[in-house]
This record gives C-alpha cells, structure tokens and sequence, in this order.
C-alpha cells in the first residue's frame, strides 16, 4: 500500500476513464457500456472483477474498481410497465430519476423517496438504498420496491421481493451492487396533484431548536435543514429549518424544461476557502429576514437546488471533493427522551473549529421505519451530511476525527458518501458485513469493499 | 431507438423489426409505456432480402399504410478481415448497401404509388470519403449516399421524402469498443436531429451538425495529400 502511494506521488496516475462525483480517488478502470441485460455476464469471461455502476454520482469510491470493469448501466434505460391506477413502474436499473419524473410528473405520479439530485439510476439508488427528506414518513427507497431481478456472473437469475428469495431482496437494497447485476426493479411511485409544495422555512439557533423544529414538523412529508457548519460563538449551528408538503390542488403537471447551466471549467483550488464560504453562509441564513417564511415551491428547485448547474462538482477543482455524512442515533433510545444531542454538537464544533467546511451542509432527522436492506444507511437519530475540498492531510485527519465521534455515539457513516472510513471502523460501524459477505458475486469487487474489507 | 421513443410521446401504430426476439419485445414494451398506441414485431434478418417483401406487406396491412419508414440497420464490420477475405467485404456491402437497396425500392414504390410518404434512411459521414481505417464500411455508405441521391432525384417530383442522414460518432452498441471523445452525441441528440430534418422535409442531414464543416474538410483536402494521410 505504502509502495503503491509513494510510486503514485511521484508520477500522476494515467487519466481516470471514471469519476465518481467526489473526483476522489482517481483510479483506473475499463469502462463498458452494457446496453442489454443479456450480454451480461460478458463473454468471453473477461478474468477481471466487474461492478455495475450508473450515473458515477456517490462520492467516493463505492461507484469504483481499481483496475477491474466498470459496467455501465446506463443505456438499460427502458421503461418496461406502467400501471396508471396503482402508480407502479417496473422499468430497466439504467433509467435515472430524472427520467421517471420526466415520465411520472405528467401523468400525476411522483418518486416515493428522492435524493438530492435526480440524476441518479434506479439501480444505484437502490445498491445505495437512498434516503430524502421524508425518510421520517417513507423510509428508504427500499421500503418502496415490490420487486426486482437480480443477474449474478454465474447465469442466475433471481426474482427479489419481501417474499420471494427475500434474503437476496434484503442483500442487493443497500448492498453497493456487489450482489449482482439489479436487471430491473418495480417501483411504486406516489400520487401527486401539482408539480409544487406549500412550503415554510423557520430560522433556528442551535441544535435544541433545530431538533424542537423537526419533531414539531415532523407531520410535514419532507423535513430538512441547511445548517451553517463554519460559525463559531453566539451563531454556532445556525440554521433553516425547511418542511414542505404537496400541494393538494389540481394544477398543470408539465414536463421540467432541461437545465441550462453547466460550470465550464473547473474552480482554482484556493476559491473555496474560509472566508468565501463564511461569507456565503452569512448570506444564505439572512436571505429570508423574518423568522419564518411560508410559500409555494416547485419541486424541482425544493428537491434538486443543485441539479440546475451541471457539474456543480467542478466548484472545489480538478482535485475533488471529500464528503461525509453520518448518523447519530437519540440519546436515550429516542427522540422523546429528550437527552442532549451530545454527539452531533461534537461532531458540528470539531468541524467548525476546522475550519475546513462547505456551504452545503444539511442535517435531518431520520425516522424509524425500517428498511428491508440489510446493509442499509439510515437508523433513527439525526443525520447530518456536508462536504470538503480536499486538503489532504487536515481533510483525513478532521474525517478520521469525525468517524471517532460517530463510532463513540453508537451511529454510522454512509459508504455513498465516504472515500476515507477505515476497515476498523467500518466493520464497526456495520457488524451485519459477515452475514452479508455470503451474498457478495464472486466476480463483483469495489475499490471501496476493498477498502473497508482491508485487501489490496 | 431514441428516434421511435421520442415520437412515441404522441400515440401511433409502429411496426419495429430486428432480429432478436427479447431485444425486440423489450423495445416494444418501453414504446408501449411511453404511450405509442400500438407496437407490432417483426423478428427477421434484413440480411434475407428475399424475406424484405413479406415483411413490408404485412406491415402495411397490419398499420393500414406506412407513412414513415426509418431504416437504421448496418454493422461496421471487420476492415482488416475485409482487406483479407472478399467474402468478409462482400458481406458488409450486403448488410449496409444491398438489404437497403431492397427495402428502398419496394418503400419508394409503395410511397410513389399514394403520392406521399418519408423514407428516412441512417447513412453515415465515413460515406463521404473513403479512408484506409475502414473504408468497407465507408464504400457501403458512400454507394448508399449516391444510390439515396438519384432515388430522391427520381421521386421527390412525387412527393415522397428521401432522406439520407449522416450521423459521425453516436454512443451505440456498434461504438461501445472505441474510446469515446468529445465529438461523441448521444442517441437522442441524434434523434432529435432525424424527427427536425423529417419534419423540414430535408434531403441530407450531417448530425450533429457540426459534421458537415468537418466532412466539408475533410473533402477538400487534396487526393496527392489525402492518400498520405492516416486516417
């Protein structure tokens, strides 16, 4: 390991052929485009490991293989049925969200749970069982597939569902597409009447009013909150709370015209610092005056605020992008014991003392519905997710720290989101990884099970 | 594909023909999901020109008539196993020249004879210039270009469209080995370009349009300079 860096730093590696969003780590790897599910597993047998990967859009290397075959799922993008009574869709793993709302919005049909970009595929939201901001109400994107068809590398085919082979169905939710190729899944999309939300944003300082907020709020479909990771003293943890509903009003559902911008070029280094981003973050918390603010929303600027500049990631430079986001679960077991949220304000003033920090920082409390997923993120307590340009060894160091406060308070990292945990903490973090070890395809591998499983 | 899902947005009758069964009916069901109103098959081997007939007159019948026909098949080939063997080189020139030959004139016919009707036919840019990477495949589209140019001679005056649309690099199967670059599209832009040209009745159409600056080029460079070039 120690040899491989030191060969690295010496000479910079050969262009990646795949990012992951984070741009960190860069390693190389064959891509190939998978275009139907009948050419997998590829023949002849290519003697190198393979892993699916769809848009590249975690963070880190859980979308990577070092020198192994990236099989893009990408153009296994067809819709395949459509229910218009019950709302479900059964469509290829290669469609993105983006295209499901393209499809659904018009027809009065939503995602039952959406992450902050919609420029996800179907199948790597489900190897990631991703969360959104109504993870209180819904759950994970797990708990909302009937079904879905497993391929492993031997042939298989694998019919999944809470009652058809259901260890495979609780495996593949939430198992980083080492299980196998997802061919296609069934997702039961929710009803909506209007593309907008009735919205309210309430100004909060401190972690006690943010939690008083979200537990308050906690009848609203979509709960979450921008908190200010960088200010110290008399404005630590400031924030605004933000809870939204869908409008329950007959209105026009018209397709979402494309995004326009894209970022050109990539950032200097130096244009995230401190100052830019304290100034920022004053900016933002000051942009609604009053306390609280009520209103009506378009869903695309409420769920996806980023998703309108392409390559958003090109604003911390060619070097990428750290991100972390871990959960903290209730003191004393749950949110009504009312402890003190100890663990998320050490977390907040370690980062804020670094001074490492970003603007887009989010943090929400989780629900109690349980996801089928076996190796799935989310438990009940409060999450908080932000990101940080890499400074090498402060970075490590500050998300080494950050990995030690979580362990300490009996929570968890999210791999999507993660280039930096350890094995040790890992294997912590997700005591679950022997039994789930048994549903790994042994011609599937990531650069981050390698990682946290301490080979290579 | 993309072309067929995006006029799938509006409800119509589509005949699709290919040769693989599975691949077919899944390409079927994203149209029928999309909203097109009815999706026939036709699972055949455009290779077996004898078989061209039987298919089109069914298609007629089963749609009612045939208002736009969009032919889209043709493979790259192996050009250093076409330098070698004739029969490999003849082989490319049957799928991409030949087969559509055939379906051309029984379509142009069919379209002559109700005095309307589009044939869109998928050409290519390596048509307009044959280079030694792969110049098999080149002659199949050049002599598609050229055959596409008198048929439209002979029956735009009977108000059936031809039109030859030259596509440069498109992310599709037939690519998925080459290291894709920036002058790669994607299959809807391509799409969108095919459904914009039909809709303006337009004879040839270079896709991404940029393509016709760089073919424009490309032909203007001199014979005693081009034959050293590599390319």
């Amino acid at each position: 390991m120690l040899n491989r860096d030191k060969s690295r730093g010496s000479k910079p590696p050969a262009r990646p052929s795949f990012e992951s969003w984070g741009r960190y780590p860069k390693l190389p790897a064959q891509v190939a485009p998978l275009y139907w599910d009948e050419d997998f597993p590829p023949r002849p047998a290519v003697g190198i490991k393979m892993l699916p990967v769809g848009m590249g859009r975690s963070y880190g290397d859980v979308c990577l293989l070092e020198d192994g075959l990236l099989l893009r799922t990408t153009p296994m993008d067809r819709l395949l049925a459509f229910d218009s009574s019950t709302g479900l869709l059964r469509c290829e793993s290669g469609v993105t969200l983006a295209a499901i709302l393209d499809f659904a919005v018009p027809r009065g049909w939503f995602l039952p749970v959406t992450p902050g970009t919609k420029y996800v595929t179907l199948g790597g939201a489900i190897a990631n069982d991703i969360h959104g901001k109504n993870h209180h109400v819904a759950g994970t994107l797990g708990c909302h597939l009937p079904r879905f068809e497993l391929l492993r590398s031997d042939g298989q085919r694998i019919q999944c569902s809470p009652s058809e082979n259901s260890d495979w169905y609780s495996a593949t939710i939430g198992g980083m597409g080492l299980t196998g190729l997802i061919a296609w899944a069934e997702i039961q999309l929710r009803p909506i009447r209007s593309r907008r939300l009735r919205y309210r944003g309430t100004k909060f300082m401190g972690i006690d009013e943010f939690v008083a907020l979200s537990l308050a709020g906690a009848h609203a479909e979509y709960t979450v909150a921008w908190i200010d990771c960088v200010a110290q003293g008399k404005n630590f943890a400031r924030g605004i709370f933000m809870q939204a509903d869908h409008l329950e009003i007959a209105e026009e559902l018209h397709p979402s015209p494309s995004p326009r911008f894209s970022m050109p070029f990539d950032l200097p280094a130096f244009a995230l610092n401190r100052a830019s981003v304290s100034a920022f973050n004053t900016l933002y918390y000051n942009k609604q005056w009053s306390k609280e603010k009520r209103g009506l929303v378009d869903y695309e600027p409420f769920f996806y605020p980023l998703d309108s500049i392409l390559h958003w990631n090109r604003l911390y430079g060619k070097e990428g992008l750290l991100q972390f986001q871990s959960v903290v679960p209730w003191p004393g077991g749950s949110a009504e014991a009312g402890g003190e949220q100890a663990g998320i304000v050490r977390i907040l003033q370690a980062i804020a003392a670094s001074g490492l920090a970003s603007f887009l920082a989010v943090i929400k409390v989780f629900g109690d519905v349980a996801s089928p997923g076996m190796m799935s993120f989310p438990m009940p307590g409060i999450t908080l997710a932000l990101d940080f340009p890499i400074r090498r060894e402060v970075s490590f160091a500050l998300l080494d720290r950050l990995a030690d406060i979580t362990a300490e308070y009996g929570g968890r990292m999210y791999p999507a989101k993660d280039a930096r945990m350890s094995p040790a903490h890992y294997q912590y973090f997700y005591p679950q990884w022997q039994e789930f070890s048994a549903f790994l395809d042994p011609a599937f591998d990531s650069s981050f099970w390698r990682r946290v499983m301490a080979i290579g | 594909m993309a072309v067929t899902r995006r006029m799938a947005q509006r409800p119509g009758h589509f005949m699709l023909v290919a040769r693989n069964t599975r691949k077919l009916s899944t390409v079927a069901q994203d149209l029928v999901t999309r909203g097109a109103g009815a999706v026939d098959t036709w699972v055949l081997d455009l290779d077996d020109t004898a078989a061209h007939e039987g298919m089109l007159s069914a298609a007629v019948e089963r749609m009612g008539g045939i208002d736009l026909a969009l032919i889209a098949h043709g493979v790259l080939g192996d050009q250093a196993a076409a330098e070698a063997d004739f029969e490999t080189a003849a082989a490319i020139l049957h799928t991409n020249f030949v087969s559509t030959v055939s379906l051309c004139t029984w379509l142009a016919n069919y379209f002559e004879s109700r005095g309307r009707g589009t044939l869109a036919v998928i050409s290519s840019v390596a048509g307009d210039r044959g280079r030694k990477s792969n110049y098999l495949y080149g002659a199949s589209k050049g002599a598609l270009n050229v055959f596409l140019d008198g048929l439209r001679n002979r029956v735009d005056r009977e108000g059936v469209q031809v039109l030859t649309i030259k596509p440069g690099f498109v992310a599709t199967p037939m690519t998925a080995h080459v290291q894709q670059n920036a002058l790669f599209a994607s299959p809807d832009q391509i799409a969108k370009g095919i459904l914009r040209a039909v809709k303006r009745r337009k004879d040839v159409v270079y896709l991404p349009w940029y393509w016709g600056g760089i073919m424009l080029v490309i032909r203007l460079i001199p014979g005693g300079v081009f034959k050293k070039m590599n390319l």
